[in-house]
């Protein structure tokens, strides 16, 4: 399944059923620069849609970031936490942030799709 | 005029190219009716002879302690400072320069912040410090907060036994959030009482904080303490004199979260209080939670090693309302001369210092207390600075003023229950003739 | 010779320091306090001569840049030069000699400087009193927050959580007006640079406690609608909090005061020409007046007859923001600099720094977009360079002039201004420092063409090249170890 956007710049991806990975956008790492540290929840947390799951430190500012859905946190990407990094490399693959099981699946269709997105970020310019 | 080199002619040329008529019409933005009308009701400028006379003459009413043998103590303790550390501050490379945001025109200022980290964190024995806050007082102050930042927890104890300012401070920085600070009694040594302060741990108690030594010279029970918060995850902030910790085994072995405190007993002048730097230091996990600038080692791009200010993102320049702290400029000239200090003094140099201190301390109380000039009041697990009774403190503190001795810091001004109590400090180049000369004046007058 | 850290240049049994005779009886630690506390690790501390620790000391001062010997166009910081005389008056040791547990009559000399010196700041500025307390200007500021809040607070008008800071504002006034318990509200700046009137309107309320501003703004325009804006605070009930860091061009030319403010802070390190000290000490006095100054910090500083004294009958002080009375030595010299200009010579100050920054701002802005039309005062702000078609970006110029000797400008502030170049000249650079400044700057405008890869690159004189901030946090190395920790 392709990839969803909220307008915060976090991307889902639905994996099988009804678990689903988080992480930035491939335009948010471009704008956010060097990323050198993740702040992410522990496993088996809950969260409303667009509540603030963690921070994403960069060289030059420190920004919030939103689940795009309702979830329980059931996997965080260790390998982000110990080289933050890798959010630059591959920010919409390995550089994936925590997997969630998703609440409410109806919210999906609340989500941009990939064109939807660009054209909001076309815009936002 | 003073320090404005134009010459009138270089003025005229400067106004033609803004195509401006006077220095008046530069203002013209400033509307009308706002603008001062008339000159400001001060004198004409002096000469630098008349100005330095007039501040010579201000200075000279002032009785400064070279005067006296002095006995002052309780937070600032006036200590001589070497000739090579004033040469050093005096460098303009130094002193004219302001933070190092640009780092390859800094890395003097930057290498000398990430030299006294080192030393901060040698002293308390902990991971990480911050390039130094205001004084010991606001260190306090910033130390609950972040602790507050880490657990969220709302009650705060500490002993009364804290500076009186440090805990006014406290007050004072805590009045517009939601924070309760507690203050714990003294027991009959005077430290923290133990058993008050088991009471008052719940898990609310975001944090303990505890002097070592305490305002009246005391050592604190880090141990049971440290050990008593933990209990319930609250976290330990050691307010430390930074030379007691180079004879007492780094804090990290007790576990402590969070050591702060005053640096103005290493190489700072006294200055009436005035001029000095306080620090904090914590545990390498809590690193993004700490106040103030931070200097990292990094590289360039052919591999050489430098200095950066690094974790920027804690601070105010840009996370603005979310930052860690307000702070922006900080005491960074004095946290210099902190590290120039220590590197004179040196490994032996610095316990030396405070080991005489301690004997000092112990000899004049010794003498005062066996030929019982002064009543006990604590006892004496005391470092460098301890507490006596005197009958008539008033009068005796005038008289030994008159034999030209500050015989001590008189506390009931400050503990309306320590009425008579005398807070003596003794550093280490007192000359046993200098703590003998103390005895035999009080020895006369009681 | 390589560099090294002061601690790798240790040599064991060498030592920089001397004691007096030691002819007092030794004590021991374990007869007094639990000998488990006793250290019984190395400290680690290096072992040196003194002529070892004066050379590896001054070598660092070498490497940096300073004003006594770079121009230091650092905008928003007024890095003007700092006269020698004052660093001559704090030295006196009537003033370094003191303690502050020595009795009034001992330290007259130093209160009646403090009194003096707040007779000049009130009549400069308008308010009626000021505290000498806070640290450094951020201090200043979280000082006046408190008091605003406290002030309320007391009226029992606890709906006043909001601040309201314009987005060009300093850093420090949102994260202050945060730390004292407030709720800050963002105000934008309207096209030209300016607070927006209407926006202004619409934001002030019943639960605005206060306007936080800096005039001129960071934008170094002066925000001519200032009496409009004090206005719509006042009639809501808000209260207005000046920031003094941009205090220099005003001297002498409008009161803070008239303008309409309620409380400020100063900023002594910048406008009164003490040193910045590699990042401080700073004098952040705070001043109120009207009601407001019932609730400045503890002490301030009082007359009666001769005789001067400390005044601590405030009952609504907001109390102590420091222990004992602030940074005495910038209080020292701020006051010998003040006695040196006299009313003219502020006069003259505010004139030339406003007339250094407007003629920099016409010699540069053929090869500098200026992030505004208008007329300039203190400082001068553009939008990086006017050719937009080189992908040389404000963070290379600002390495580039490093090369020509010049410390850069403050860079990417304020925020609201793409590829900010914030440039401050202060009064005591002269044409030709500046003429020389505007031709390195049209230099590197001409290399961004022609050479963009050497600016790029910059800087390539400096004892290192382009450090790798990235690598400094990720991987914090953020003090020595010993080698056998």
């Amino acid at each position: 399944m392709a990839k969803l956007y909220s307008k915060s710049h976090e991307w889902v991806e639905v994996q099988e059923g009804s678990r689903a990975r988080v992480g930035v956008s491939d335009y948010a790492q471009k704008e956010l620069g060097d990323i050198v540290f993740l702040e992410l929840p522990d496993v088996g947390k809950e969260f409303h849609k667009a509540e603030q799951f963690g921070t994403i430190e960069s060289t030059k500012s420190v920004s919030e970031l939103f689940l795009p859905l309702a979830g329980k946190i059931v996997a965080v990407n260790q390998a982000v936490i110990d080289n933050p990094a890798l959010v630059n490399q591959d920010p919409e693959g390995e550089g994936w942030l925590v997997e969630i099981e998703i609440e409410d699946k109806t919210q999906l269709e609340e989500l941009l799709s990939p064109q939807d997105y660009r054209s909001f970020i076309a815009q936002e310019h | 005029m003073p320090y404005i080199p134009h010459t009138p002619k270089e003025r005229q040329e400067m106004l033609e190219t803004i195509g401006k008529k006077s220095l008046c019409q530069l203002f013209e933005t400033l509307p009308v009716d706002l603008r001062l009308r008339k000159e400001l009701n001060l004198d004409r400028g002096l000469s630098e002879k008349e100005a330095l006379d007039f501040i010579k003459q201000l200075a000279a009413k002032n009785k400064n302690l070279d005067a006296y043998n002095s006995f002052l103590g309780g937070g600032v303790y006036p200590h001589f400072v070497p000739a090579a550390l004033k040469a050093i501050l005096q460098q303009g490379g130094f002193y004219t320069s302001y933070t190092p945001y640009q780092a390859e025109a800094s890395q003097g200022t930057l290498q000398a912040i990430y030299e006294y980290q080192s030393y901060i964190c040698l002293l308390t024995g902990m991971d990480v410090t911050s390039a130094s806050l205001y004084d010991g007082a606001s260190a306090v102050a910033e130390s609950i907060l972040m602790a507050r930042r880490i657990n969220k927890r709302k009650k705060v104890l500490l002993g009364r036994s804290l500076h009186p300012e440090y805990r006014q401070v406290v007050k004072t920085y805590t009045a517009g959030i939601e924070i309760d600070i507690e203050e714990l009694k003294w027991d009959k040594e005077g430290k923290i009482l133990l058993p008050e302060l088991e009471m008052n741990l719940n898990d609310d108690v975001s944090a303990v904080v505890v002097a070592l030594p305490n305002f009246f010279g005391l050592v604190e029970d880090i141990k049971t303490i440290t050990t008593l918060a933990h209990k319930h995850n609250a976290l330990v902030i050691v307010v430390a004199n930074p030379l007691f910790l180079s004879l007492v085994q780094p804090l990290s072995y007790y576990e402590v979260d969070i050591v702060c405190g005053e640096g103005q007993i290493l190489g700072q002048r006294a200055y009436w209080g005035g001029e000095t730097f306080g620090f904090i230091a914590t545990r390498q996990e809590f690193l993004r939670k700490i106040p103030g600038r931070i200097v990292g080692r990094t590289t360039d791009k052919k591999g050489e090693e430098g200095f950066v200010l690094t974790l920027q993102a804690r601070e105010q320049h840009i996370r603005r309302e979310k930052a860690t702290s307000n702070i922006c400029s900080n005491q960074s000239l004095n946290a210099l001369a902190c590290s120039v200090y220590l590197s004179l003094l040196g490994e032996q140099g610095i316990k030396a210092l405070a080991e005489r201190i301690f004997s000092r301390a112990h000899y004049l109380y010794e003498q005062l207390v066996s030929k019982k000039l002064v009543q006990e009041v604590f006892g004496s697990h005391f470092w460098g600075e301890f507490v006596v009774k005197i009958p008539h403190l008033e009068q005796v503190g005038k008289e030994m003023k008159k034999h030209r001795i500050l015989a001590g810091v008189k506390l009931g001004k400050l503990y309306p229950q320590l009425e008579n109590c005398l807070l003596v400090f003794v550093d280490g180049d007192k000359s046993k003739k200098d703590l003998d000369s103390f005895v035999q004046t009080l020895e006369k007058l009681i | 010779m390589k560099k090294k850290l002061i601690f790798e240049k240790n040599v064991a049994g060498r030592r920089g320091f001397s004691f007096s005779k030691d002819d007092v009886p030794r004590y021991l630690w374990e007869d007094f306090l639990p000998a488990e506390l006793k250290r019984k690790e190395k400290l680690y501390f290096p072992q040196l001569s003194e002529l070892d620790v004066v050379r590896h000391y001054s070598r660092l001062a070498e490497m940096n840049f300073s004003v006594d010997k770079n121009f230091y166009p650092l905008g928003s910081c007024t890095m003007k030069y700092n006269p020698k005389m004052n660093e001559l008056a704090a030295e006196e040791r009537g003033f370094s000699q003191l303690h502050p547990y020595q009795e009034e009559e001992d330290v007259q000399g130093m209160l009646e400087l403090l009194y003096l010196l707040e007779k000049v700041l009130v009549e400069i500025t308008g308010m009626e009193h000021f505290s000498f307390q806070p640290a450094a200007g951020a201090a200043g500021e979280l000082s006046g927050m408190l008091m605003i809040k406290k002030f309320f607070l007391q009226r029992k008008d606890f709906l006043r959580q909001e601040v309201i800071v314009p987005d060009s504002s300093h850093g420090t006034n949102p994260a202050s007006a945060t730390l004292a318990g407030f709720k800050v509200v963002t105000i934008k700046s309207s096209q030209e640079g300016l607070v927006d009137i209407d926006a202004l309107s619409r934001i002030c309320g019943s639960r605005t406690a206060a306007l936080m501003l800096t005039n001129p703004n960071t934008l170094g325009l002066f925000e001519e609608k200032i009496w409009d804006m004090a206005e719509i605070v006042h009639k809501q009930g808000g209260l207005l909090y000046y920031d003094g860091a941009n205090l220099n061009p005003l001297l002498g030319k409008v009161r803070i005061s008239d303008m309409g403010f309620d409380i400020m802070h100063i900023n002594l390190h910048k406008t009164f020409a003490t040193p910045h000290g590699g990042g401080g000490p700073g004098g952040g006095p705070v001043g109120a007046r009207g009601k407001l100054k019932e609730f400045l910090p503890l002490p301030l500083i009082g007359k009666s007859e001769d005789r001067f004294y400390l005044e601590y009958k405030l009952p609504n002080s907001i109390g102590r923001v420091r222990s004992f009375y602030g940074n005495i030595p910038v209080m020292v010299k701020a006051f010998a600099y003040l006695l040196r200009l006299g009313k003219e010579g502020l006069l003259r100050v505010a004139e030339h720094a406003v007339l250094n920054a407007n003629y920099l701002k016409e010699k540069l802005k053929n090869y500098y977009e200026p992030a505004t039309d208008k007329p300039c005062w203190h400082e001068v702000v553009f939008a990086g360079l006017k050719n937009k078609t080189t992908n040389v970006r404000t963070f290379d110029i600002a390495k580039r002039l490093i090369d020509y000797g010049v410390h850069p400008p403050t860079v990417y502030f304020p925020l609201i201004v793409k590829e900010a170049l914030m440039i401050e000249p202060t009064e005591t650079e002269s044409k030709q420092i500046l003429d020389e400044f505007a031709g390195v700057m049209e230099a590197i405008a001409k290399e961004a063409v022609d050479n963009p890869q050497l600016v790029k690159e910059a800087p390539h004189t400096t004892p290192v090249g382009r450090l790798d901030e990235a690598k400094a946090a990720r991987q914090p190395q953020l003090r020595w170890v010993p080698p056998s920790a």
